[in-house]
């Protein structure tokens, strides 16, 4: 019995050992030993062999997943005159302005359908869909039985996914955020020389690299040479926590956000000891001339690390930039905006809040293939003479749209929580309103 | 999670919507995930009206393309749910909202004053109403009947503005 727990101690110290010197070494001082990117020319080249045999085995509803854009429906996006117009084309034009018929309503009944089968904001926060199955159980939806020869790799992906990669991540990512809290205090502890302030970037980094290599990130960086800069403020879009670990593995950011208890708590109150975040109480976020002031001042400070804030204020599936709150831009910083793509093949990075934990989530990230995404840092950006918040915001929003090849949305993230404002509802009625009792009416209330 | 949406609805019950709407087998899995989304309470029906899948998907075959049924390899042995008459009769009904069958006057100004909200003032939209009806009204009874307002119709291409193209 005491040969076996000595049998087992020793197997772990040697898993330990491996992982200190083949992963965590390499990720400290930023070299690599080409491993993962072996796994990641090898996994690669799996999908595509895998992609290829799909295609050849289909029938014909595979067939028509692969060529039709992945929606429901297809919308024929007229616009309410134009439509009514068609449908009232079978009568005489009356002589005075508008009209109403008894056909008017097959325009709203249609699109309503239309908005119920589909919408562009519900779509937003579910994972996107596959064009072709990646051997994941997750993404296992309209996909059905091929061949044996997917059958048994999906079963050889299960085993090396959940037996091997996961318990290797879990002791990575545990190393990582040990050895940021042990690190961040003891940084703390340092007068404020110079020395400080490039110890507590290299702890940072070194903590973010693990926690990279703890998720089998593979980060590709674009225009680097525009990376944020002290006192300016970096605005991302937001697919999900680990949006984090991505930006800092190339450079330090201060934090913004809410006071957390438990774990988060540990984290925050440890990182805020090397260097300065801005960590607001519950109560605190609810003022908003609060919030700007503190922002204000970090800003202003050119010496305190560029502060990173997600303006969408809520996970978006990668698939859209939605709104940007303007709160973000009216601080009067250097914006410097950079797009974060990820790429669904390798496994689904957005963070469902309302269906999964953080923990669950962590899991799932953990037992996905890889994550796989691009970085594309943006030229920085001023507000505009004339320019207002929300003006600005929609420039910065439709750049990083742009370069992320995302759809740039004018709707708001909250309306995952929040139900729709009536003033919707409001704008259409009198759109309605005025082609029923024409534009030139005297009678038409307003 | 996707997958197990799919597992909830059983092959006997695809089958029968694919008889009596004329829906493929992916387009109904993938409109039964849509509504599991849609249904937050999870207790199978869509709030309010209570509807289910099933009547879901009734209401949805009515949005199906004319052109879809001869496609279909067994075509229904009654009328399909997305034939002309069922289209407008699926227009009808919502119309004539306590479904007696007729579209009183009454009918007629609730459903207006849904659709103009608060713009018309009260005797503008009455004069409407009583024009449309009297355009219709063939009878003399004040209300429009189905067969009135298929004929009011008769011209207008319901079959293209009645309809969903639904992908694969």
């Amino acid at each position: 019995m005491e040969e076996f727990w000595a049998g087992v101690f020793w197997a772990m110290k040697i898993w330990l050992i491996m992982i200190i010197s083949l992963i965590m070494i390499p990720a400290m001082f930023g070299f690599s030993l080409g491993i993962s990117e072996t796994y990641m020319t090898i996994l690669m080249k799996t999908l595509k062999d895998l992609d290829s045999s799909q295609m050849a085995g289909f029938h014909f509803d595979c067939f028509c997943l692969c060529v039709y854009p992945s929606g429901l429906i297809l919308r024929e996006n007229g616009s309410m005159e134009k439509e009514l117009g068609e449908l009232r084309r079978s009568r005489p034009k009356p002589p005075v302005g508008g009209d109403f018929t008894l056909s008017d309503c097959f325009y709203f009944i249609r699109r309503g359908i239309e908005s119920i089968v589909e919408d562009e904001v519900t779509q937003r926060f579910t994972s996107e869909e596959l064009v072709s199955w990646n051997l994941l159980t997750r993404t296992n939806n309209n996909f059905q039985y091929i061949s044996l020869k997917l059958t048994l790799v999906y079963g050889l992906g299960i085993f090396v996914r959940y037996c091997i990669l996961a318990p290797l991540r879990i002791t990575l990512a545990c190393i990582g955020l040990s050895w940021l809290v042990i690190g961040t205090t003891a940084v703390g502890f340092l007068p404020n020389w110079r020395i400080k302030f490039w110890l507590s970037e290299w702890v940072h980094i070194i903590c973010y690299r693990i926690c990279a290599r703890g998720l089998s990130a593979a980060i590709q960086y674009h225009n680097r040479e525009n990376k944020p800069k002290k006192g300016g403020i970096c605005v991302a879009n937001h697919t999900s926590p680990i949006d984090v670990v991505i930006l800092c593995n190339d450079g330090g950011y201060a934090m913004v956000g809410q006071v957390h208890g438990g774990l988060m708590g540990v984290l925050q109150r440890a990182m805020v000891r090397s260097c300065p975040h801005v960590w607001f109480e519950r109560s605190e976020m609810k003022d908003r001339h609060l919030v700007t002031k503190r922002l204000k001042d970090h800003v202003s400070d050119k010496t305190k690390l560029p502060i990173l804030i997600f303006p969408e204020g809520t996970c978006v599936n990668n698939t859209s930039v939605m709104m940007f709150k303007k709160g973000s831009f009216e601080i009067g910083g250097t914006i410097y905006p950079v797009a974060i793509k990820y790429d669904p093949k390798f496994g689904d990075a957005f963070w469902n809040s309302s269906k999964y934990s953080m923990v669950s989530y962590l899991l799932r990230m953990m037992t996905s293939w890889a994550l796989v995404c691009n970085v594309w840092y943006l030229p920085a950006m001023h507000q505009q003479e004339g320019e207002d918040a929300v003006q600005f915001a929609n420039r910065v929003k439709s750049a990083i749209a742009h370069q992320g090849g995302l759809v740039d949305l004018q709707w708001d993230g909250g309306l995952k929580r929040a139900k729709v404002k009536d003033t919707f509802k409001e704008q259409q009625q009198k759109k309605y309103s005025s082609m029923v009792v024409g534009d030139d009416s005297s009678s038409n209330s307003d | 999670m996707g997958s197990r949406a799919s597992t909830l609805l059983r092959e006997e019950e695809i089958e029968e919507i694919k008889k009596e709407t004329g829906f493929s087998h992916s387009q109904i899995t993938r409109l039964y995930s849509r509504f599991t989304s849609l249904d937050k309470g999870e207790n199978g029906t869509l709030r309010e009206d209570q509807v289910n899948f099933r009547g879901f998907m009734r209401t949805l075959a009515h949005f199906r393309p004319v052109e879809d049924n001869e496609k279909n390899k067994n075509p229904p042995t009654t009328e399909p749910l997305n034939s002309r008459t069922n289209k407008l009769l699926f227009a009808f009904r919502l119309y004539d909202l306590d479904r007696d069958d007729k579209i009183s006057r009454d009918e007629l100004l609730q459903v207006l004053r849904m659709m103009v909200g608060v713009n018309i003032s009260d005797e503008q939209l009455g004069s409407i109403a009583d024009r449309t009806i009297q355009e219709a009204d063939q009878n003399g009874d004040n209300c429009i009947s189905f067969q009135e307002f298929m004929k009011v119709l008769e011209k207008v291409d319901v079959e293209q503005k009645m309809s969903i193209r639904f992908l694969h």
